[in-house]
């Protein structure tokens, strides 16, 4: 394999450079700039019912149709960028932060602490992660900071696996037996010379992750058990076209369609930092 | 494995002992029901037990098989028993589906890697598992089954028909398996791409290069014998994958599997059958697992577990 070598250049003109990364990040920049200004750009309020016009096609007037109720598709779809990009981001934040503390815990803990901690991840790595969510979303109910903790705690065991392998493979370093012969306390090992080396780790699972927590999120309120209704949620909408996917097609189509973009833009972000961070493995992704 | 599974019990337990709501209320008829019938329900269902005492009678009854649905009062082995074949097939067919198509795209890419062919065999895989499965689904009822009239939409056989009879149910399955089969196929292509790219740069590939071996040969002989192997350890990270998108794929399309019991049983509150398929599919993730971690050392003399 007649890999270039990796220029050295600054981290930021790397990741410019980097065509996934590039392509990625403007599609999502592009979908947060919809959410911040979903008031100013949606043409219309995404809950307002006007029954003359159920299941308008697409049109001038509504680009992208309207739902059995009247409300009008595009703004719901903008509308609902909010939910899919707050849940997605903030859950995948909770993630990091718990599987991080544990990862890092095991890792340098070693001996008990590492094999108690890791039996406990294998049990939950074990559980079918989407069943075991639309269970504690049906019995505990649900609402956005609630589906946020879930969603974010579910994923944990995955994260708290890598961050562990990388804190094993940094033990044996000399900066950290250097740290250790100086007399450094083991909270500042691992807060000052082991966090900092795991940041290209966690940034790129984070990101990896955002677009999988996205579609979680997704899919709980296409059952119905995430967001609640009318908030306008893109697997919701989905569901909502179920029952007219002979007459209208727009319904269902559009939302999807937002969805699959920015779960793609997501994963050629995570793939492209992957590229940047670690060039020795790029060619294996 | 034993250490595992009781903590998968306990977890999984854990979750509806604490849930909000009153079983006995939720299952009993509100017009006939009075206080002592209340409080005879409540000893009958064993509600007024401890925690601990009510897990160990309840897993005890889970795996002697007595355990019962609280909505049919069928035994849930039973009621899973019934269900278990259809989710069997479409998972053995989505499978098949994911790894021929995805050893294929990933063989193809790592072939010629950068060039065009490569591009889009890694937007394929990029969109296969950024797709979000109901959607999918829907989109496919929406092509084959409403346009075009080409598939049914819904169930695994004619209503008319209740054998197993597989060229009744072939046309049923084409779309669930597609569903399920593609987010697979990603997975599988990336990572045969990849192991195919760390193969080519091996010494025996160059080894068998300069002694003349047509490219062919060396690619099927030497590149993929060796790159293949390694496909058999994401066996165990599919698997949870596959039982997730079952559940979607099984409510989306109608089809009498597990994954639809399990949907069925959380909107009815059914904890026995809830309880139940958690545990059995946790099981089954540990097993494939460890199936995998097997038969990748059965099948490469060069691992042996210390």
């Amino acid at each position: 394999m007649a890999d270039p070598a990796p220029r050295r250049r600054g981290l930021l003109l790397r990741l410019a450079g980097n065509e996934r990364v590039a392509v990625g990040f403007s599609g999502l920049l592009a979908t947060v700039v919809v959410a911040m200004f979903a008031a100013q750009l949606a043409p219309y309020d995404p809950n307002a019912q006007v029954l003359v016009s159920r299941l308008g096609p697409p049109s001038f007037a509504h680009l992208f149709g309207s739902d059995q109720l009247g409300r009008d598709v595009l703004s719901r779809v903008i509308w609902g960028s909010r939910v899919s990009l707050g849940v997605g981001f903030s859950s995948v934040l909770i993630t990091i932060v718990i599987g991080t503390a544990i990862g890092i815990a095991a890792g340098y803990g070693g001996g008990w602490i590492d094999g108690a901690l890791m039996r406990i991840v294998d049990i939950f790595i074990s559980i079918p992660v989407f069943m075991l969510l639309l269970t504690i979303v049906a019995i505990y109910g649900s609402n956005v900071p609630l589906l946020i903790t879930f969603i974010g705690v579910s994923a944990f065991p995955g994260s708290a696996r890598i961050v562990r392998a990388e804190v094993l493979s940094l033990m044996p370093r000399e900066f950290i037996t250097a740290s250790r012969v100086i007399g450094s306390s083991p909270w500042r090992i691992m807060v000052r010379h082991i966090l900092p080396n795991l940041v290209p780790i966690i940034v790129v699972s984070a990101t990896l992750r955002v677009g999988a927590a996205i579609l979680t999120e997704a899919g709980l309120s296409y059952f119905g058990l995430g967001v609640p209704p009318p908030a306008p949620t893109w697997g919701g909408m989905v569901a909502d076209g179920r029952t007219s996917l002979d007459v209208a097609w727009w319904v269902s189509t559009f939302p999807g369609l937002a969805l699959l973009i920015v779960v793609i833009a997501t994963n050629l972000v995570g793939d492209g930092l992957r590229d940047v961070f670690d060039p020795r493995r790029a060619h294996l992704t | 494995m034993i250490p595992l599974i009781i903590g998968i019990s306990v977890i999984s337990y854990a979750i509806i002992l604490l849930a909000p709501g009153d079983p006995a209320k939720l299952l009993a008829d509100p017009e006939k029901l009075t206080a002592e019938s209340y409080i005879s329900m409540r000893a009958e269902l064993g509600l007024d037990d401890p925690g601990p005492v009510r897990y160990v009678k309840t897993m005890s009854s889970l795996f002697t098989g007595e355990l019962r649905s609280f909505r049919t009062q069928q035994r849930v082995v039973e009621t899973i028993g019934e269900r278990l074949p259809t989710s069997l097939a479409l998972g053995l067919l989505a499978i098949l589906f994911g790894l021929v198509f995805g050893i294929l795209i990933g063989a193809l890419q790592a072939i010629k890697p950068y060039s065009r062919l490569d591009d889009i065999g890694t937007l394929l895989s990029l969109t296969g598992f950024s797709l979000p499965h109901f959607w999918f689904a829907l989109m496919l009822v929406m092509l084959f089954g409403v346009r075009l009239r080409w598939l049914p939409s819904s169930g695994i056989r004619p209503v008319t028909s209740t054998s197993w009879n597989p060229i009744e149910m072939a046309p049923y399955l084409v779309m669930p398996t597609i569903v399920l089969g593609t987010g697979l196929l990603a997975y599988v292509a990336r990572f045969v791409r990849s192991s195919m790219l760390d193969a080519l740069g091996q010494d025996y590939v160059r080894t068998a290069r300069s002694k003349g071996l047509h490219e062919p040969a060396v690619i099927i002989r030497h590149v993929l014998r060796n790159s293949l192997l390694p496909v058999i350890t994401i066996a165990g990270f599919l698997l949870p994958l596959l039982i997730g998108g079952a559940v979607v794929v099984e409510y989306v399309f109608a089809l009498p599997g597990m994954g639809r019991l399990a949907v069925d049983a959380v909107f009815a509150r059914d904890y026995p059958v809830i309880l139940t398929i958690t545990i059995f599919s946790s099981i089954a993730v540990i097993v494939g697992n460890l199936m995998a971690d097997v038969l990748y050392a059965v099948a490469d003399p060069r691992i042996r577990y210390g």
